[in-house]
Formats: structure tokens, sequence, C-alpha cells
């Protein structure tokens, strides 16, 4: 005999969670009108992107040209992009001057940058060494002879005739290249207690940091030949080169000093304490935590290298932006919308480039994020 | 009577080295610099349709590149033989003094402050370009004189407004201006019918309305109320080059003059008229005294044609840019681009 009216033998079905807090209106409710402000905000944006998305989309497919289109198609009113236009020219973006029977040679140096430095950039990819001997000393001498000539029985091709995204490249990836490296010498002397060295950094990095960039190409393409004996030139190539690679490092040592200053004084007493030299201290203790820290500000700075390659238009070099700019009054593809078409492909390479560097380094910093989690 | 030896001695003397004097004058330093290297180098612009600018094979060309490809041909009897290096208008004068180039060929306007102050010459006027209006076609305006009153699309604080002011008041014409920052906005006001009148130079006029979508409903008016004059540059101080880039320039305009074409020169070699037996070297030597060859003419004729031959190929009428000749025909035409004789 038992008094128990009611004895549970299963677990009761769980009810559905309030209305106001699933499903598609409570959503709606909770991050869209949530108050009178964010209602008013939520019907502005969306009468917005209502205006814009259709004219949008019309400028860009619905009433654009597409490739392979006739310039006569893109000379009409109120016609979208003209990508024909785009199409057509490609190869003066991608290749600037260069003799359209040697196109093959930049091909080959943009294959090995993608076949070689991919890898590099890829953790789990093995012969880490071999791969960065190749990229590092190998890459750069074939790039120059086969970019260049006059040897082995290829045609000499002088710099002025390079350009186009080739020039953009050849800029950003020997500039990150050095940079990095250069910054970190420079950020150390900074910090050395050896009077001449610290005095030559900080004398060097205040002078680069207190002028444009504009003007360090501005003096190397119209002071510097003034400089030199008549008839002496220094490539033009080679002058922004320099110019964007010395701009940047000054900036790159900053970042690295400001990682360096966040460790904390214990660990350089620790690495002293057991014995280690100078370098080693630097090389094995200090800079991996350092940089690790900066990685966004070190990212920041090739970004900022990647696009300000398009200074280099000022000693005469066509880069990408040049190049389209170029072609932007090309006759033969006069039309209403010829320039604004151009502007809209750069500004699409150039995102696409800065775009994956920067998700790059967020897929580092999350690989290297060993406890330091904020 | 030996007072009298001496001063013939002494004059004798003086008449040699005056002569080898004139010897060197010939030679220059900067040709045979270029015949070491193996190529003229001419500074270009950044890219000025019809002027200087890649065509659809991505090749330099235009009436300027034609200039130095001509040099070339004068010189190599290739006219290949040049590098080109884009400037940009601070620095072109630069790169000419630090001998960066050879020669500048870059819609360069011969003022007297650039030609005595800046150590430079200008060869003489490849493209007398000036300022000009373009209207609409359905406005039945023929002349710039019918534009009393009518709305001038003009871009402020440049010397375009300054000469369209002072040209409507010369002509007691009602001046009336629609004034913008932006060179592109001054057009797309034009476009949009804000303003009756567009002015600016009148290549760039002419590079402008290509870009309309309906390019021949507009009209660019015969009268040119400015003078740019352009032309080729080359250092001082070096003679005999300017001979050479000047001269090459005269045989383009001589050449158009006698008749004597691309296509016709190889006939025209076993013509009677003196004047075109010297031009082609068939009579006389012209080109050695100048450190060419004695074909330098024909050389330069053959691979690029004359004058008016290489106007019509980038600006001329049939191009896209489409600019009459007006000044720039020859003087018997009624333009004012005139060569001295070559004799």
């Amino acid at each position: 005999m038992t008094d128990i009216a009611f004895v549970r033998s299963e677990i009761a079905p769980a009810m559905p969670a309030p209305r106001r807090v699933t499903g598609i209106l409570a959503w709606l409710q909770k991050n869209l009108f949530s108050s009178v402000t964010d209602s008013i905000l939520t019907i502005l944006a969306v009468l917005f992107l209502l205006w814009l998305l259709p004219n949008l989309y019309g400028f860009l497919i619905g009433r654009a040209v597409p490739p392979g289109g006739t310039v006569e198609q893109c000379r009409v009113e109120n016609v979208g992009a003209c990508w024909a236009y785009v199409a057509s020219e490609i190869e003066f973006f991608i290749y600037g001057f260069y003799p359209m029977a040697e196109y093959w040679r930049p091909n080959i140096v943009f294959a090995m940058l993608a076949l070689l430095g991919l890898p590099l950039l890829i953790p789990k990819f093995p012969f880490k060494i071999a791969n960065a001997v190749l990229f590092f000393v190998v890459f750069p001498i074939a790039s120059v002879i086969l970019l260049s000539g006059g040897m082995f029985g290829l045609k000499y091709v002088p710099t002025e005739q390079w350009g186009g995204l080739l020039v953009t490249l050849i800029i950003s990836v020997v500039g990150i290249c050095t940079a990095l490296p250069l910054g970190i010498l420079l950020a150390l002397g900074r910090q050395s207690k050896l009077p001449i060295i610290k005095t030559l950094c900080v004398c060097f990095i205040e002078l680069i940091r207190a002028v444009p960039l504009i003007t360090v190409l501005f003096m190397a393409s119209i002071m510097l030949p003034l400089f030199m004996p008549q008839g002496m030139t220094v490539d033009k190539l080679l002058r922004a080169l320099v110019g964007v690679t010395l701009f940047s490092s000054a900036y790159m040592a900053e970042v690295v000093r400001g990682g360096m200053q966040a460790i904390g004084r214990g660990q350089y007493e620790a690495a002293s304490a057991l014995g280690l030299g100078y370098w080693k201290r630097m090389g094995f203790v200090i800079l991996p935590q350092a940089l690790k820290h900066v990685i966004p500000g070190i990212v920041g700075n090739f970004i900022s290298l990647f696009k300000d390659t398009s200074l280099v238009y000022i000693v005469g070099m066509k880069d990408l932006l040049e190049a389209v700019k170029t072609k932007n009054d090309a006759i033969e593809w006069a039309a209403p919308t010829q320039a604004i078409s151009g502007y809209i492909f750069a500004a699409a390479v150039f995102w696409i480039f800065c775009f994956s560097i920067s998700r790059y380094s967020r897929y580092w910093e999350r690989r290297l994020n060993t406890g330091h989690k904020r | 009577m030996i007072k009298s030896l001496l001063s013939v001695a002494l004059a004798a003397g003086l008449g040699l080295s005056a002569s080898a004097a004139y010897a060197q004058t010939a030679a220059s330093p900067t040709l045979d610099a270029i015949k070491a290297k193996g190529y003229v180098q001419c500074g270009v612009t950044g890219g000025v349709p019809g002027f200087s600018a890649p065509d659809s094979n991505n090749v330099w060309s235009g009436l300027e590149v034609d200039y130095c490809r001509a040099l070339a041909a004068a010189i190599f009897n290739n006219p290949d033989s040049v590098r080109y290096t884009p400037l940009t208008s601070q620095e072109r004068f630069t790169a000419l003094s630090a001998g960066e180039i050879d020669v500048l060929s870059r819609t360069t306007t011969w003022t007297m402050s650039r030609d005595t102050q800046l150590g430079i010459k200008f060869i003489g006027t490849m493209f007398y370009d000036g300022q000009g209006f373009m209207v609409r076609k359905a406005d039945n305006i023929a002349s710039a004189l019918d534009l009393s009153g009518a709305a001038v699309c003009i871009e402020s604080g440049t010397t375009t407004e300054l000469n369209a002011a002072d040209y409507f008041a010369a002509n007691n014409l009602e001046f009336n201006t629609v004034v913008f920052v932006d060179q592109d906005e001054v057009v797309k006001a034009y476009e949009d019918g804000r303003c009756d009148v567009y002015t600016t130079d009148s290549s760039a006029l002419a590079a402008e309305r290509s870009k309309f979508a309906n390019p021949d409903d507009h009209i660019i008016l015969p009268e040119i109320i400015s003078k740019e004059p352009l032309g080729p540059v080359v250092r001082q101080g070096d003679d005999g080059w300017f001979n050479i880039a000047r001269w090459t320039y005269f045989a383009l305009l001589e050449a158009e003059e006698l008749g004597v074409t691309q296509a016709n020169v190889d006939d025209m070699l076993a013509s009677d008229n003196p004047a075109i037996k010297r031009l082609l070297g068939v009579e006389g030597d012209f080109g050695t005294p100048i450190g060419l060859t004695k074909d330098w003419a024909y050389q330069i004729i053959k691979a690029l044609g004359n004058y008016g031959e290489i106007y019509d190929r980038h600006v001329g009428p049939d191009t896209p840019i489409g600019l009459a000749r007006g000044l720039n025909a020859l003087w018997k035409d009624g333009g004012i681009q005139y060569s001295p004789p070559i004799r």
C-alpha cells in the first residue's frame, strides 16, 4: 500500500522556449528593433540598402558591358561599368610596357612567387629550410635574370618597360622581405648600449618618420640626379625600391621596439642568468615573444607598404594604379564609364591582396596565441 | 718684314684654330653618347592620347613619340632604337639637365622663361595648341564670336579662365561663367547641359569629347584664343645635338611640303626636283656635316612618313581625337608650319 498518488516515471518533455526569446521574430526584436532609436536606424539602413543594392547591381552587372563587348556598347547613355575595357587592357595593367612576346618571363616569376612563397606561408608544409633558401636566395636572382634579360639569349628589357601589377608585386615583396629584418635591426640598435649605433639608429628612424614617403621619392627622382655626375643615372625601379624599403623599415623598427618594451624585465634577466649572450638572448627569448605581441602592427605596416607602392608614379614607374590611370585616357576605349571601371578593377585587386594579408595574419595570431589571451 | 711675316703666321694660326672650332661644333658629345649606348633616351608624358601614350599593343605611340622615333631613324636607320622615360611635369626639366634623357618630347609649352632660364633649348613647335571652345552641334554656333551671353563651363583659377575673360572682353561679348574647381566636374557639367560652352586647350577638348556618349553631337569651334606652342626640348650647350634635333623636325616639314611620303619616298629618289634630291641625299650631302649619314632624311621618311602623315596618324581628323590641321597646316596651306630650305 502506498500513499504516493503520483510518481513521474519518465522525464516530462521539454516545453518549447517562450516565443519572446527564440525564432526569427525574437532575433529581429533583440538585434534590430530593441528600442525606438534602433528601429529608426534599422529602417533607414534597410531603405539605404534598397536604394544602393539595385543601383550597384545595375552598374556592376545589369547595365555593364561584359568582357568581350565593344567600345560602341560602352558609349551609350546610362551605361554600367565597361568591363570590356578592363578585359581588353588587362595585359597593360599586369605587365605595363613589358614586350608582349616576352610575357612568359614575368609569368614564370609570378608562378615561382606562388609556388615558393605559398608553401613558406603554410606551417604544415615540409622542407622549410630548403624552401626558404630557394625563396630568399635563388628566387630573387632568377627573377632579376629572367625579367631584365640580356644574358642566356634573353632579350634585354630595361626596367622602364616593367609595369603594372608586376612592379607593384616586386616592390611590395622586396619591401616586405627586407623591411622586417631591417626594422628588427634598427629596433635592436635603438635599444643598444653602444652610443654610436644607438645615435645612428635614432637619427635614421626619426628622420625618416618625420618625412612623408612622397618627399623621399621626390628626392630620389628630382634631387638625386642633380647630385650625380653628368650622364650617370640610378635605375628608377631601384630608387623606388630603396625609398620604399628604408621608409617602411623605420616604421617597422618602432613597432618592434614597442613589442620589446612589453616584455617584462624578468625575461631579460632570466635570459642573462642562463648565461646567454646578447644575440642568443634576443633571438631565443626576447624577440619571439616581442614579435608575437606586435603581429597586428607589423601586418598593418605590410598592408600600408603594399598600398604605398602606388606612390612610385612619382619616379615615373607605372605600377598597377598608374597603369590603370594611363589606360583610362586611352582613346580607343573612350567611354563615359571608362575611368570608373578601371579604378574599380584596381581597387578590387588591391583589396584582394590586402584582405588576404590581413586574414593570414589573423591565422598566425590565433596559432601563436599560447596563453596570452586578454 | 719680320713683323709682317709674324702677323701672317699669326693669322694663319688663328684661321687654323677657327676652323678647328667649326669642326668641333659639328661633333656632339650627346650624339657620341647616343651612338655608344645604341639608343635615344626620350622623355615623354605619363600618357596623353595622341601625343605619347601606350597604344593597343602596349607600345609608346603618338605625335611626340614619333618625333623621337624620327631621331632614332636619322641616327641609327632604325626608328625602334628609342627608350622612353615617362616624366611628370615637375621632373621633366631636371631629367633633361641631369642627362637622364637626351631629348624631352613631352607636351612642353615654349615660353621665354623656360627657354632662357632653365638651360634648355626649344627645337621648334611640333604642335600649335591653344585654348578652344566646344559647343553642342544642335545650338548652331559656328564661331566663338557668336558666344555672347552663353554659359561657359570653366575651371577656376586657371589661365584658361583668364584667357577666356580677355577674349570675351576684347570682342565685346557678354562673359557668363559657370565655375568649377576640378576639370572632371567641368566636363560633367557641360555634358549635363548646365552650360553651353566648354573651354580648355583644343587637344584636351578633343580628347574629352571622345569620351562622351555621343561625340558627334559636339563641335570644336575654329577659334584658338591662346598660344600654346608645344615642342621638343634639348639641353643647352650641345649645339651639334641641337642642330640634329632641329633639322630632324624641319626634314619632316620639308618632306610634306615637297610631297614626299612614306609610300613614295623610294620613287622620289629618282625625282628631278633639286629640292627633293637635296632632301633625300641624292644630290649634295647635308647629313655628314651634322654627324649623320647622307640619306638621314630618307631614313626618317621611310620609317615614319612626313609631318602631315604623322599628324594624321595620331591626332588628325580621321583619328578618335579628330583635330583639324588648323595652325598646324603648312604655310602654303594656310597654317604656320614652315621649314627653312634644306640647301
